[in-house]
Protein backbone atom coordinates (compact mmCIF):
# COMPACT_ATOMS: atom_id res chain seq x y z
CA UNK A 1 0.00 0.00 0.00
CA UNK A 2 1.61 3.01 -0.99
CA UNK A 3 1.84 6.12 1.14
CA UNK A 4 -1.40 8.36 1.05
CA UNK A 5 -0.59 12.39 0.65
CA UNK A 6 -2.32 13.17 3.87
CA UNK A 7 -0.07 10.77 5.89
CA UNK A 8 2.90 12.89 4.33
CA UNK A 9 1.45 16.00 4.72
CA UNK A 10 0.68 14.73 8.55
CA UNK A 11 4.48 13.88 8.95
CA UNK A 12 5.48 17.19 7.97
CA UNK A 13 3.38 18.53 10.38
CA UNK A 14 5.06 16.20 12.88
CA UNK A 15 8.28 16.37 11.94
CA UNK A 16 8.14 20.68 12.50
CA UNK A 17 7.22 20.06 15.43
CA UNK A 18 11.27 19.40 16.79
CA UNK A 19 14.33 21.87 15.86
CA UNK A 20 15.15 20.68 12.18
CA UNK A 21 18.16 18.77 13.21
CA UNK A 22 16.33 16.55 15.56
CA UNK A 23 13.48 15.17 13.34
CA UNK A 24 14.19 11.74 15.18
CA UNK A 25 12.03 12.78 17.70
CA UNK A 26 9.30 12.65 15.34
CA UNK A 27 9.54 8.76 15.39
CA UNK A 28 6.77 7.68 18.17
CA UNK A 29 4.22 10.47 17.35
CA UNK A 30 5.06 9.13 13.04
CA UNK A 31 4.31 5.59 14.02
CA UNK A 32 1.45 6.85 15.74
CA UNK A 33 0.09 8.28 13.32
CA UNK A 34 0.47 5.47 10.63
CA UNK A 35 -1.15 2.77 12.34
CA UNK A 36 -4.00 5.35 13.19
CA UNK A 37 -4.21 5.54 9.76
CA UNK A 38 -3.00 1.52 8.20
CA UNK A 39 -4.53 0.29 11.05
CA UNK A 40 -0.89 -1.19 11.68
CA UNK A 41 2.64 -0.25 10.95
CA UNK A 42 3.21 -2.26 7.67
CA UNK A 43 6.90 -3.28 6.66
CA UNK A 44 6.71 -0.54 3.87
CA UNK A 45 5.08 1.83 6.26
CA UNK A 46 8.33 1.19 8.64
CA UNK A 47 10.81 1.44 5.62
CA UNK A 48 9.42 4.87 4.60
CA UNK A 49 9.51 5.88 8.21
CA UNK A 50 13.06 4.80 7.94
CA UNK A 51 13.86 7.40 5.27
CA UNK A 52 11.63 10.07 6.38
CA UNK A 53 12.97 10.85 9.57
CA UNK A 54 16.52 9.48 8.38
CA UNK A 55 17.26 7.09 11.64
CA UNK A 56 18.31 3.08 11.17
CA UNK A 57 16.23 0.50 10.59
CA UNK A 58 17.03 -0.99 14.05
CA UNK A 59 16.21 2.01 15.72
CA UNK A 60 12.54 1.81 14.66
CA UNK A 61 12.27 -1.93 15.17
CA UNK A 62 13.65 -1.18 18.99
CA UNK A 63 10.71 1.38 19.86
CA UNK A 64 8.10 -0.10 17.59
CA UNK A 65 8.77 -3.61 20.52
CA UNK A 66 9.60 -1.15 23.03
CA UNK A 67 6.25 0.46 23.48
CA UNK A 68 3.07 -1.41 24.06
CA UNK A 69 0.47 0.20 21.78
CA UNK A 70 2.74 -0.04 18.99
CA UNK A 71 1.42 -2.56 16.54
CA UNK A 72 3.37 -4.65 14.11
CA UNK A 73 1.06 -6.91 12.56
CA UNK A 74 -3.04 -6.34 11.51
CA UNK A 75 -5.63 -6.74 14.25
CA UNK A 76 -9.08 -6.54 14.90
CA UNK A 77 -11.10 -3.51 13.80
CA UNK A 78 -12.28 -2.39 17.23
CA UNK A 79 -9.13 -2.84 19.52
CA UNK A 80 -10.22 -3.57 23.37
CA UNK A 81 -7.90 -2.33 25.93
CA UNK A 82 -9.13 -3.52 29.38
CA UNK A 83 -7.37 -2.53 32.52
CA UNK A 84 -6.13 -5.06 34.74
CA UNK A 85 -4.22 -2.95 37.46
CA UNK A 86 -5.29 -2.88 41.17
CA UNK A 87 -8.16 -0.60 41.16
CA UNK A 88 -9.94 -1.61 38.63
CA UNK A 89 -9.44 -5.22 40.23
CA UNK A 90 -10.95 -3.97 43.55
CA UNK A 91 -14.35 -2.80 41.81
CA UNK A 92 -14.65 -5.82 40.06
CA UNK A 93 -12.58 -5.71 37.16
CA UNK A 94 -11.30 -9.51 37.09
CA UNK A 95 -14.64 -11.17 36.49
CA UNK A 96 -15.62 -8.27 34.36
CA UNK A 97 -12.71 -8.85 32.52
CA UNK A 98 -13.79 -13.27 32.13
CA UNK A 99 -16.98 -11.81 31.40
CA UNK A 100 -15.77 -9.78 28.17
CA UNK A 101 -13.53 -12.72 27.23
CA UNK A 102 -16.49 -15.43 27.47
CA UNK A 103 -19.12 -12.30 25.28
CA UNK A 104 -16.21 -12.40 22.68
CA UNK A 105 -15.03 -15.63 22.17
CA UNK A 106 -11.31 -14.96 22.59
CA UNK A 107 -8.65 -15.05 24.84
CA UNK A 108 -6.56 -11.57 25.56
CA UNK A 109 -4.14 -10.88 22.83
CA UNK A 110 -6.45 -12.75 20.34
CA UNK A 111 -8.94 -11.23 17.61
CA UNK A 112 -12.09 -12.53 16.94
CA UNK A 113 -12.76 -14.78 13.92
CA UNK A 114 -14.77 -12.09 12.16
CA UNK A 115 -11.77 -9.40 12.22
CA UNK A 116 -14.23 -7.48 14.58
CA UNK A 117 -12.17 -7.13 18.13
CA UNK A 118 -8.95 -7.12 19.49
CA UNK A 119 -9.00 -7.65 23.08
CA UNK A 120 -5.78 -6.71 25.15
CA UNK A 121 -5.56 -6.83 28.96
CA UNK A 122 -3.57 -3.79 30.15
CA UNK A 123 -2.13 -1.94 32.65
CA UNK A 124 -3.31 0.51 34.52
CA UNK A 125 -5.30 3.78 32.16
CA UNK A 126 -5.61 6.49 34.35
CA UNK A 127 -9.38 6.56 35.36
CA UNK A 128 -9.07 3.96 38.54
CA UNK A 129 -11.76 6.17 40.24
CA UNK A 130 -14.04 5.33 37.67
CA UNK A 131 -13.15 1.74 37.54
CA UNK A 132 -13.47 -0.87 35.93
CA UNK A 133 -12.20 0.84 32.55
CA UNK A 134 -11.38 0.57 29.16
CA UNK A 135 -10.57 1.65 26.09
CA UNK A 136 -12.49 0.89 22.54
CA UNK A 137 -9.76 2.52 20.15
CA UNK A 138 -10.09 5.83 21.45
CA UNK A 139 -12.93 6.02 22.97
CA UNK A 140 -13.11 5.73 26.99
CA UNK A 141 -15.65 3.66 29.15
CA UNK A 142 -15.98 3.85 32.75
CA UNK A 143 -17.86 2.42 35.56
CA UNK A 144 -18.08 -0.97 33.42
CA UNK A 145 -20.68 -3.56 34.45
CA UNK A 146 -21.92 -6.54 32.41
CA UNK A 147 -24.81 -4.72 31.14
CA UNK A 148 -22.76 -1.83 29.96
CA UNK A 149 -19.74 -4.16 28.55
CA UNK A 150 -22.66 -6.01 26.94
CA UNK A 151 -24.35 -2.57 25.60
CA UNK A 152 -20.58 -1.60 24.04
CA UNK A 153 -19.95 -4.62 22.43
CA UNK A 154 -23.63 -5.04 20.91
CA UNK A 155 -23.44 -1.60 19.95
CA UNK A 156 -19.96 -1.96 17.96
CA UNK A 157 -21.42 -5.27 16.30
CA UNK A 158 -24.62 -3.92 15.13
CA UNK A 159 -23.39 -0.43 13.92
CA UNK A 160 -24.79 1.52 16.54
CA UNK A 161 -21.92 2.22 19.01
CA UNK A 162 -23.16 3.74 22.63
CA UNK A 163 -21.74 7.02 23.47
CA UNK A 164 -18.13 6.95 24.80
CA UNK A 165 -17.72 8.74 28.20
CA UNK A 166 -16.11 12.24 27.13
CA UNK A 167 -15.63 13.99 28.86
CA UNK A 168 -14.83 11.87 32.39
CA UNK A 169 -17.41 12.51 34.60
CA UNK A 170 -16.76 14.38 37.73
CA UNK A 171 -16.40 12.59 40.52
CA UNK A 172 -15.75 13.86 44.13
CA UNK A 173 -15.62 17.71 45.65
CA UNK A 174 -13.88 18.26 42.43
CA UNK A 175 -17.46 18.08 40.73
CA UNK A 176 -18.46 21.24 42.92
CA UNK A 177 -21.36 22.85 41.96
CA UNK A 178 -22.67 23.52 38.12
CA UNK A 179 -22.00 27.01 37.25
CA UNK B 1 -9.80 26.73 53.61
CA UNK B 2 -10.59 29.18 50.42
CA UNK B 3 -13.00 32.06 50.63
CA UNK B 4 -16.38 30.40 50.99
CA UNK B 5 -15.68 27.19 52.77
CA UNK B 6 -14.62 25.59 49.44
CA UNK B 7 -10.85 23.53 49.37
CA UNK B 8 -11.09 23.91 45.38
CA UNK B 9 -8.34 26.24 44.29
CA UNK B 10 -6.98 24.64 41.25
CA UNK B 11 -10.13 22.18 40.33
CA UNK B 12 -12.70 25.24 41.34
CA UNK B 13 -13.60 25.81 37.52
CA UNK B 14 -13.84 22.24 36.55
CA UNK B 15 -17.66 21.90 35.98
CA UNK B 16 -17.54 24.82 34.00
CA UNK B 17 -19.17 24.27 30.84
CA UNK B 18 -16.59 24.31 28.07
CA UNK B 19 -13.83 25.48 30.09
CA UNK B 20 -11.28 24.32 27.68
CA UNK B 21 -12.47 26.72 24.82
CA UNK B 22 -10.55 29.57 25.59
CA UNK B 23 -13.18 32.48 25.53
CA UNK B 24 -14.90 30.90 28.51
CA UNK B 25 -11.41 30.18 30.11
CA UNK B 26 -10.80 33.91 29.75
CA UNK B 27 -14.07 34.82 31.67
CA UNK B 28 -12.40 32.81 34.30
CA UNK B 29 -9.09 34.91 34.46
CA UNK B 30 -7.12 32.66 32.24
CA UNK B 31 -3.52 34.01 31.23
CA UNK B 32 -4.02 36.75 33.85
CA UNK B 33 -1.50 34.86 36.23
CA UNK B 34 0.75 35.00 33.28
CA UNK B 35 0.22 38.68 32.15
CA UNK B 36 1.51 40.01 35.33
CA UNK B 37 4.02 37.36 34.95
CA UNK B 38 6.11 38.34 32.18
CA UNK B 39 5.99 42.13 34.02
CA UNK B 40 8.28 40.72 36.72
CA UNK B 41 11.69 39.59 36.31
CA UNK B 42 12.54 35.65 35.68
CA UNK B 43 14.14 34.85 38.96
CA UNK B 44 11.37 37.06 40.77
CA UNK B 45 8.82 34.60 39.84
CA UNK B 46 10.81 31.34 40.40
CA UNK B 47 11.58 32.89 44.06
CA UNK B 48 7.52 33.05 44.59
CA UNK B 49 7.06 30.07 43.54
CA UNK B 50 9.87 28.53 45.80
CA UNK B 51 8.13 30.71 48.76
CA UNK B 52 4.61 29.21 48.19
CA UNK B 53 6.18 25.57 49.44
CA UNK B 54 4.82 24.40 46.29
CA UNK B 55 5.64 20.62 46.07
CA UNK B 56 6.15 18.36 42.73
CA UNK B 57 2.92 16.47 42.52
CA UNK B 58 4.25 13.75 40.17
CA UNK B 59 5.45 11.23 42.82
CA UNK B 60 8.51 12.94 44.59
CA UNK B 61 7.23 15.47 45.86
CA UNK B 62 9.87 18.03 45.26
CA UNK B 63 10.08 21.55 45.92
CA UNK B 64 9.15 23.48 42.30
CA UNK B 65 11.00 26.51 42.87
CA UNK B 66 14.10 24.66 43.96
CA UNK B 67 13.99 22.67 40.85
CA UNK B 68 13.16 25.29 38.63
CA UNK B 69 16.55 27.63 40.47
CA UNK B 70 18.47 24.62 39.02
CA UNK B 71 18.94 25.46 35.63
CA UNK B 72 22.85 26.55 34.94
CA UNK B 73 22.67 30.32 34.38
CA UNK B 74 24.69 30.44 31.12
CA UNK B 75 23.51 27.37 28.94
CA UNK B 76 20.57 27.73 26.42
CA UNK B 77 18.66 26.98 24.89
CA UNK B 78 16.26 25.35 27.42
CA UNK B 79 13.05 23.76 27.65
CA UNK B 80 10.08 22.27 29.41
CA UNK B 81 7.97 19.32 29.42
CA UNK B 82 4.87 18.63 31.11
CA UNK B 83 4.59 15.30 32.47
CA UNK B 84 1.40 13.98 31.36
CA UNK B 85 2.16 10.17 31.38
CA UNK B 86 0.01 9.95 34.45
CA UNK B 87 0.86 6.28 34.56
CA UNK B 88 1.40 5.72 38.30
CA UNK B 89 -1.56 2.73 39.27
CA UNK B 90 -4.64 4.06 40.93
CA UNK B 91 -4.03 8.04 39.98
CA UNK B 92 -6.29 9.79 37.51
CA UNK B 93 -6.21 13.40 38.28
CA UNK B 94 -4.28 14.88 35.52
CA UNK B 95 -6.69 13.62 33.27
CA UNK B 96 -9.40 15.91 34.64
CA UNK B 97 -6.84 18.76 34.25
CA UNK B 98 -6.30 18.16 30.77
CA UNK B 99 -10.09 17.78 29.70
CA UNK B 100 -11.72 19.86 32.45
CA UNK B 101 -9.27 22.46 32.69
CA UNK B 102 -6.39 22.49 29.95
CA UNK B 103 -5.45 26.36 29.86
CA UNK B 104 -5.03 26.33 33.64
CA UNK B 105 -2.06 23.67 32.77
CA UNK B 106 -1.24 25.55 29.90
CA UNK B 107 -0.33 29.05 31.89
CA UNK B 108 1.53 27.13 34.16
CA UNK B 109 3.84 25.80 31.69
CA UNK B 110 4.19 28.93 30.19
CA UNK B 111 4.95 30.91 33.78
CA UNK B 112 7.35 27.91 34.48
CA UNK B 113 9.03 28.27 30.80
CA UNK B 114 9.49 32.50 31.06
CA UNK B 115 10.84 31.48 34.72
CA UNK B 116 13.57 29.71 33.16
CA UNK B 117 13.63 31.50 30.09
CA UNK B 118 12.52 28.39 27.97
CA UNK B 119 11.98 28.59 23.89
CA UNK B 120 10.35 25.63 23.80
CA UNK B 121 7.31 23.59 25.35
CA UNK B 122 6.76 19.78 25.22
CA UNK B 123 3.62 18.41 26.43
CA UNK B 124 3.95 14.72 26.84
CA UNK B 125 0.67 12.71 27.02
CA UNK B 126 0.54 9.24 27.66
CA UNK B 127 -0.57 7.71 24.55
CA UNK B 128 -3.73 6.10 25.91
CA UNK B 129 -5.47 9.34 26.78
CA UNK B 130 -7.09 10.27 23.59
CA UNK B 131 -9.48 11.98 24.69
CA UNK B 132 -7.75 14.47 26.50
CA UNK B 133 -5.44 14.76 24.39
CA UNK B 134 -7.57 16.08 21.76
CA UNK B 135 -8.41 18.71 23.94
CA UNK B 136 -5.14 19.62 24.92
CA UNK B 137 -4.26 19.84 21.38
CA UNK B 138 -7.13 22.10 20.36
CA UNK B 139 -6.51 24.17 23.85
CA UNK B 140 -3.10 25.09 22.74
CA UNK B 141 -3.98 26.23 19.18
CA UNK B 142 -6.08 28.66 20.55
CA UNK B 143 -3.29 30.33 23.54
CA UNK B 144 -1.35 30.44 20.15
CA UNK B 145 -4.13 32.80 18.25
CA UNK B 146 -4.66 34.51 21.06
CA UNK B 147 -0.64 35.41 21.11
CA UNK B 148 0.29 33.33 24.20
CA UNK B 149 2.75 31.97 22.58
CA UNK B 150 4.89 32.17 19.82
CA UNK B 151 7.09 34.96 19.02
CA UNK B 152 7.39 37.65 20.89
CA UNK B 153 4.55 37.08 23.96
CA UNK B 154 2.61 39.93 24.80
CA UNK B 155 5.79 42.26 23.92
CA UNK B 156 7.52 40.57 26.81
CA UNK B 157 10.72 40.06 23.94
CA UNK B 158 10.46 36.52 25.12
CA UNK B 159 9.83 34.03 22.30
CA UNK B 160 7.92 30.41 23.38
CA UNK B 161 6.30 27.80 21.30
CA UNK B 162 4.28 24.59 22.57
CA UNK B 163 4.14 21.55 21.06
CA UNK B 164 2.65 18.01 21.59
CA UNK B 165 4.16 14.64 21.86
CA UNK B 166 2.22 11.61 22.74
CA UNK B 167 3.52 8.64 24.49
CA UNK B 168 2.54 4.74 23.02
CA UNK B 169 2.28 2.55 25.88
CA UNK B 170 5.15 2.59 28.34
CA UNK B 171 4.94 3.30 32.18
CA UNK B 172 8.45 3.99 32.18
CA UNK B 173 8.12 7.07 30.43
CA UNK B 174 6.89 8.55 33.33
CA UNK B 175 9.88 9.08 35.10
CA UNK B 176 11.77 11.96 33.66
CA UNK B 177 14.50 10.82 31.95
CA UNK B 178 12.87 7.94 30.50
CA UNK B 179 10.34 10.48 29.12
CA UNK B 180 13.05 12.68 27.54
CA UNK B 181 14.43 9.49 26.45
CA UNK B 182 10.74 9.26 24.42
CA UNK B 183 10.47 12.69 23.64
CA UNK B 184 14.08 12.01 21.77
CA UNK B 185 12.63 9.03 19.44
CA UNK B 186 13.69 6.29 21.64
CA UNK B 187 12.65 3.61 23.72
CA UNK B 188 12.13 5.14 27.23
CA UNK B 189 15.02 3.65 28.78
CA UNK B 190 16.25 5.85 32.01
CA UNK B 191 19.42 7.87 32.48
CA UNK B 192 21.98 7.62 35.39
CA UNK B 193 21.33 10.42 37.42
CA UNK B 194 23.77 11.86 38.01
CA UNK B 195 24.89 12.97 35.52
CA UNK B 196 21.35 13.39 34.19
CA UNK B 197 19.47 15.21 36.34
CA UNK B 198 16.92 16.92 33.55
CA UNK B 199 17.43 21.22 34.83
CA UNK B 200 20.94 20.39 33.85
CA UNK B 201 21.32 17.88 31.27
CA UNK B 202 17.96 17.04 30.15
CA UNK B 203 16.31 16.99 26.67
CA UNK B 204 18.93 16.63 23.52
CA UNK B 205 21.46 17.39 26.39
CA UNK B 206 20.13 20.95 27.58
CA UNK B 207 18.62 22.16 30.61
CA UNK B 208 15.12 20.72 30.62
CA UNK B 209 12.70 21.35 33.62
CA UNK B 210 9.85 18.31 33.99
CA UNK B 211 7.13 18.85 35.82
CA UNK B 212 3.95 17.45 36.82
CA UNK B 213 0.82 18.18 35.45
CA UNK B 214 -1.13 19.15 38.27
CA UNK B 215 2.28 20.92 39.63
CA UNK B 216 1.96 23.36 36.85
CA UNK B 217 -1.39 23.95 36.78
CA UNK B 218 -0.93 25.04 40.66
CA UNK B 219 1.27 27.99 39.35
CA UNK B 220 -1.14 30.70 38.38
CA UNK B 221 -3.08 29.80 41.53
CA UNK B 222 0.14 30.55 43.38
CA UNK B 223 0.86 33.76 42.14
CA UNK B 224 -2.79 34.64 42.16
CA UNK B 225 -3.50 34.30 45.74
CA UNK B 226 0.59 34.81 46.89
CA UNK B 227 3.00 32.53 48.02
CA UNK B 228 2.02 33.24 51.46
CA UNK B 229 -1.34 32.52 51.53
CA UNK B 230 -0.65 29.48 49.50
CA UNK B 231 1.77 27.77 51.90
CA UNK B 232 -0.17 28.78 54.94
CA UNK B 233 -2.97 26.09 53.37
CA UNK B 234 -1.36 23.47 53.38
CA UNK B 235 0.29 21.99 56.43
CA UNK B 236 4.78 22.98 56.93
CA UNK B 237 6.61 22.43 54.17
CA UNK B 238 3.69 21.18 52.06
CA UNK B 239 2.27 24.16 50.19
CA UNK B 240 -1.63 24.74 49.02
CA UNK B 241 -4.00 21.70 48.39
CA UNK B 242 -3.82 18.64 46.11
CA UNK B 243 -6.01 16.35 44.08
CA UNK B 244 -6.57 13.47 46.04
CA UNK B 245 -7.39 10.09 43.62
CA UNK B 246 -9.33 8.00 45.64
CA UNK B 247 -10.08 4.50 44.37
CA UNK B 248 -10.83 1.30 45.24
CA UNK B 249 -12.85 -0.39 47.93
CA UNK B 250 -15.07 3.20 48.98
CA UNK B 251 -18.28 4.09 48.75
CA UNK B 252 -17.40 7.56 46.86
CA UNK B 253 -14.76 6.95 44.65
CA UNK B 254 -12.91 10.51 43.18
CA UNK B 255 -10.60 12.94 42.93
CA UNK B 256 -11.02 15.30 46.21
CA UNK B 257 -9.42 18.27 45.91
CA UNK B 258 -8.33 18.63 49.76
CA UNK B 259 -5.40 20.99 51.71
CA UNK B 260 -2.56 19.19 52.14
CA UNK B 261 -2.21 17.39 55.32
CA UNK B 262 -5.92 16.44 55.09
CA UNK B 263 -6.32 13.31 57.51
CA UNK B 264 -6.59 10.32 55.55
CA UNK B 265 -9.24 8.85 57.87
CA UNK B 266 -11.21 12.43 56.61
CA UNK B 267 -10.39 11.58 52.99
CA UNK B 268 -12.12 7.90 53.75
CA UNK B 269 -14.77 8.59 55.84
CA UNK B 270 -16.11 12.32 55.62
CA UNK B 271 -15.38 12.71 51.79
CA UNK B 272 -15.17 8.78 50.66
CA UNK B 273 -18.57 7.97 52.01
CA UNK B 274 -16.64 5.09 54.28
CA UNK B 275 -16.48 1.12 53.25
CA UNK B 276 -19.17 0.21 51.21
CA UNK B 277 -21.20 -3.31 51.47
CA UNK B 278 -20.60 -3.67 55.42
CA UNK B 279 -17.08 -4.36 55.28
CA UNK B 280 -14.37 -2.89 57.09
CA UNK B 281 -11.21 -1.46 56.18
CA UNK B 282 -7.98 -3.59 55.91
CA UNK B 283 -5.65 -1.39 54.07
CA UNK B 284 -4.80 1.53 52.34
CA UNK B 285 -2.05 2.25 49.49
CA UNK B 286 -1.72 5.99 50.10
CA UNK B 287 0.40 6.77 46.79
CA UNK B 288 0.16 4.69 44.01
CA UNK B 289 0.98 0.96 43.36
CA UNK B 290 4.85 1.89 44.32
CA UNK B 291 4.18 3.10 48.06
CA UNK B 292 4.18 0.45 51.20
CA UNK B 293 0.93 -0.49 52.02
CA UNK B 294 -0.63 1.00 55.16
CA UNK B 295 -2.59 -1.26 57.42
CA UNK B 296 -5.96 -0.33 59.00
CA UNK B 297 -4.15 0.70 62.26
CA UNK B 298 -1.59 3.12 60.55
CA UNK B 299 -4.19 5.00 58.78
CA UNK B 300 -5.34 6.36 61.91
CA UNK B 301 -4.25 9.95 62.45
CA UNK B 302 -2.21 10.24 59.41
CA UNK B 303 -2.20 14.16 57.62
CA UNK B 304 -1.65 13.28 54.00
CA UNK B 305 1.48 15.29 53.37
CA UNK B 306 4.93 14.15 51.91
CA UNK B 307 6.52 14.35 55.37
CA UNK B 308 4.05 12.80 57.68
CA UNK B 309 3.29 9.54 54.92
CA UNK B 310 6.82 9.33 54.97
CA UNK B 311 7.22 9.45 58.20
CA UNK B 312 4.75 6.22 58.41
CA UNK B 313 7.18 4.47 56.32
CA UNK B 314 5.56 5.13 53.13
CA UNK B 315 5.10 7.82 50.89
CA UNK B 316 2.96 10.18 49.61
CA UNK B 317 3.85 10.13 45.85
CA UNK B 318 0.94 10.88 43.42
CA UNK B 319 -1.27 11.06 46.35
CA UNK B 320 -2.95 8.16 44.82
CA UNK B 321 -5.39 6.38 47.32
CA UNK B 322 -6.07 3.23 47.12
CA UNK B 323 -8.86 1.62 49.12
CA UNK B 324 -8.65 -2.31 50.44
CA UNK B 325 -11.38 -4.08 52.09
CA UNK B 326 -11.43 -7.08 54.36
CA UNK B 327 -12.39 -9.23 51.63
CA UNK B 328 -9.32 -8.42 49.40
CA UNK B 329 -6.71 -11.50 49.74
CA UNK B 330 -3.01 -9.62 50.13
CA UNK B 331 -1.67 -12.19 47.83
CA UNK B 332 -3.87 -11.73 44.93
CA UNK B 333 -2.95 -7.95 45.50
CA UNK B 334 0.46 -8.55 45.13
CA UNK B 335 0.39 -10.37 42.38
CA UNK B 336 -1.93 -7.58 40.41
CA UNK B 337 0.78 -5.15 41.94
CA UNK B 338 4.01 -7.39 40.82
CA UNK B 339 2.37 -7.95 37.31
CA UNK B 340 2.39 -4.40 36.24
CA UNK B 341 6.17 -3.50 37.17
CA UNK B 342 6.99 -7.05 35.69
CA UNK B 343 5.46 -5.64 32.80
CA UNK B 344 7.09 -1.99 32.71
CA UNK B 345 10.27 -2.97 33.79
CA UNK B 346 11.88 -1.51 31.08
CA UNK B 347 14.97 -4.53 30.89
CA UNK B 348 17.91 -1.71 31.73
CA UNK B 349 19.24 -3.02 34.51
CA UNK B 350 19.36 -7.14 35.82
CA UNK B 351 18.21 -6.91 39.24
CA UNK B 352 15.23 -5.45 38.00
CA UNK B 353 14.34 -7.16 34.90
CA UNK B 354 15.11 -10.65 36.36
CA UNK B 355 13.97 -9.65 39.74
CA UNK B 356 10.52 -8.48 38.77
CA UNK B 357 10.05 -11.87 36.67
CA UNK B 358 10.84 -14.00 39.52
CA UNK B 359 8.74 -11.93 41.62
CA UNK B 360 5.73 -12.52 39.45
CA UNK B 361 6.07 -16.23 39.02
CA UNK B 362 6.40 -16.55 42.70
CA UNK B 363 3.04 -14.39 43.76
CA UNK B 364 1.52 -16.62 41.16
CA UNK B 365 2.28 -19.66 43.20
CA UNK B 366 0.63 -17.86 46.43
CA UNK B 367 -2.55 -18.12 43.91
CA UNK B 368 -2.69 -21.63 43.17
CA UNK B 369 -1.53 -22.95 46.17
CA UNK B 370 1.79 -24.22 44.90
CA UNK B 371 3.48 -21.80 47.45
CA UNK B 372 6.16 -22.95 50.49
CA UNK B 373 6.81 -20.62 52.96
CA UNK B 374 10.33 -20.85 51.97
CA UNK B 375 8.89 -18.91 48.69
CA UNK B 376 8.02 -15.84 51.18
CA UNK B 377 11.37 -15.19 52.44
CA UNK B 378 12.33 -15.81 48.79
CA UNK B 379 10.32 -12.83 47.84
CA UNK B 380 11.68 -10.42 50.38
CA UNK B 381 14.61 -11.85 49.51
CA UNK B 382 14.21 -11.15 45.51
CA UNK B 383 12.65 -7.57 46.56
CA UNK B 384 15.87 -6.43 48.64
CA UNK B 385 18.43 -7.42 46.23
CA UNK B 386 16.45 -4.94 43.57
CA UNK B 387 15.97 -2.09 46.28
CA UNK B 388 18.71 0.69 45.48
CA UNK B 389 20.61 -1.52 42.82
CA UNK B 390 19.09 -0.20 39.90
CA UNK B 391 19.38 2.94 37.44
CA UNK B 392 15.63 4.40 38.40
CA UNK B 393 13.08 4.96 40.80
CA UNK B 394 11.32 2.03 39.64
CA UNK B 395 14.01 -0.81 41.15
CA UNK B 396 12.51 0.33 44.84
CA UNK B 397 8.95 0.73 43.32
CA UNK B 398 8.47 -2.54 42.92
CA UNK B 399 10.39 -3.78 45.83
CA UNK B 400 8.84 -1.28 48.27
CA UNK B 401 5.45 -2.40 48.04
CA UNK B 402 6.60 -6.04 47.92
CA UNK B 403 8.09 -6.15 51.20
CA UNK B 404 5.42 -4.18 52.93
CA UNK B 405 2.58 -6.31 51.86
CA UNK B 406 5.10 -9.18 52.91
CA UNK B 407 6.26 -8.18 56.79
CA UNK B 408 2.61 -6.37 57.36
CA UNK B 409 0.82 -9.41 56.16
CA UNK B 410 2.80 -12.49 56.16
CA UNK B 411 0.05 -14.05 58.14
CA UNK B 412 -1.72 -13.91 54.67
CA UNK B 413 0.58 -15.78 53.03
CA UNK B 414 1.65 -18.30 55.23
CA UNK B 415 -2.28 -18.95 55.27
CA UNK B 416 -2.35 -20.26 51.82
CA UNK B 417 1.22 -21.85 51.94
CA UNK B 418 1.57 -25.86 51.88
CA UNK B 419 4.35 -26.42 54.29
C1 LIG C 1 8.86 4.63 37.45
C2 LIG C 1 8.45 6.06 37.57
C3 LIG C 1 7.27 6.50 36.98
C4 LIG C 1 6.87 7.83 37.06
N1 LIG C 1 5.70 8.21 36.46
C5 LIG C 1 5.32 9.51 36.52
C6 LIG C 1 4.12 9.94 35.88
O1 LIG C 1 3.40 9.15 35.27
N2 LIG C 1 3.79 11.26 35.95
C7 LIG C 1 4.58 12.18 36.62
O2 LIG C 1 4.27 13.35 36.63
N3 LIG C 1 5.72 11.78 37.24
C8 LIG C 1 6.10 10.49 37.20
N4 LIG C 1 7.27 10.11 37.81
C9 LIG C 1 8.08 11.14 38.50
C10 LIG C 1 8.99 11.86 37.53
O3 LIG C 1 10.21 11.13 37.41
C11 LIG C 1 9.35 13.25 38.00
O4 LIG C 1 9.82 13.19 39.31
C12 LIG C 1 8.21 14.22 37.95
O5 LIG C 1 7.62 14.27 36.69
C13 LIG C 1 8.69 15.59 38.29
O6 LIG C 1 7.61 16.50 38.34
P1 LIG C 1 7.11 17.13 39.70
O7 LIG C 1 8.34 17.60 40.44
O8 LIG C 1 6.24 18.24 39.28
O9 LIG C 1 6.42 16.07 40.44
C14 LIG C 1 7.67 8.76 37.77
C15 LIG C 1 8.84 8.31 38.37
C16 LIG C 1 9.22 6.99 38.30
C17 LIG C 1 10.49 6.56 38.95
S1 LIG D 1 15.14 0.02 37.44
FE1 LIG D 1 13.94 -1.21 35.99
S2 LIG D 1 12.73 0.29 34.87
FE2 LIG D 1 14.37 1.46 35.89
S3 LIG D 1 16.04 1.57 34.39
FE3 LIG D 1 16.39 -0.28 35.58
S4 LIG D 1 15.36 -1.96 34.43
FE4 LIG D 1 14.58 0.00 33.68
S1 LIG E 1 -6.40 0.67 37.90
FE1 LIG E 1 -7.72 0.54 36.18
S2 LIG E 1 -7.59 2.52 35.35
FE2 LIG E 1 -6.17 2.64 37.00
Amino acid sequence: MPISESLKKKAEEIVFRYPEDKRASALIPLLFEVQRELGWITPEAEEWVVETLGVTPVRVREVITFYSMMRAEPHGKFIIQFCENISCCLTGGEELQHHLEHKLGIHPGETTKDGLFTLKCVECLGGCSWGPMMLVNEDQYFQLTKERVDQVIDGLRSGTPVKADHPTPLLGNVAGEKV
Amino acid sequence: MIGNGSTRLLSRNFAVDNMATVDVALKHGAYEQFKRAVKMKPDEVTEIVKASGLRGHGGAGFSAGTKWGFIPKDKFPRYVTVNGDESEPGTCKDRLIFERDPHLMIEGALICAYAVQAERIYIYIRGEYFYPTRIVAEAVQQAYAKGFAGKNILNSGWSCSIHMHNGAGAYICGEETGLIESLEGKTGWPRLKPPFYPAAIGLWGQPTIVNNVETLAFVPRVLEIGAEKFAAMGSPKNGGTALYSLSGNISKPGVYELPMGTPLMDLLNKFGGGIPNGRKLKAVIPGGSSSHILTAEECENLPLDFESVAARGSMLGSAAVMVIDDSVSIPKLMHWMVRFYAHESCGQCTPCREGCDWLLRLSKKFLDGTARKSDIDDMWELADNIDGKTICALGAAVAWPTKSYLVKFRHEFEAVCKN
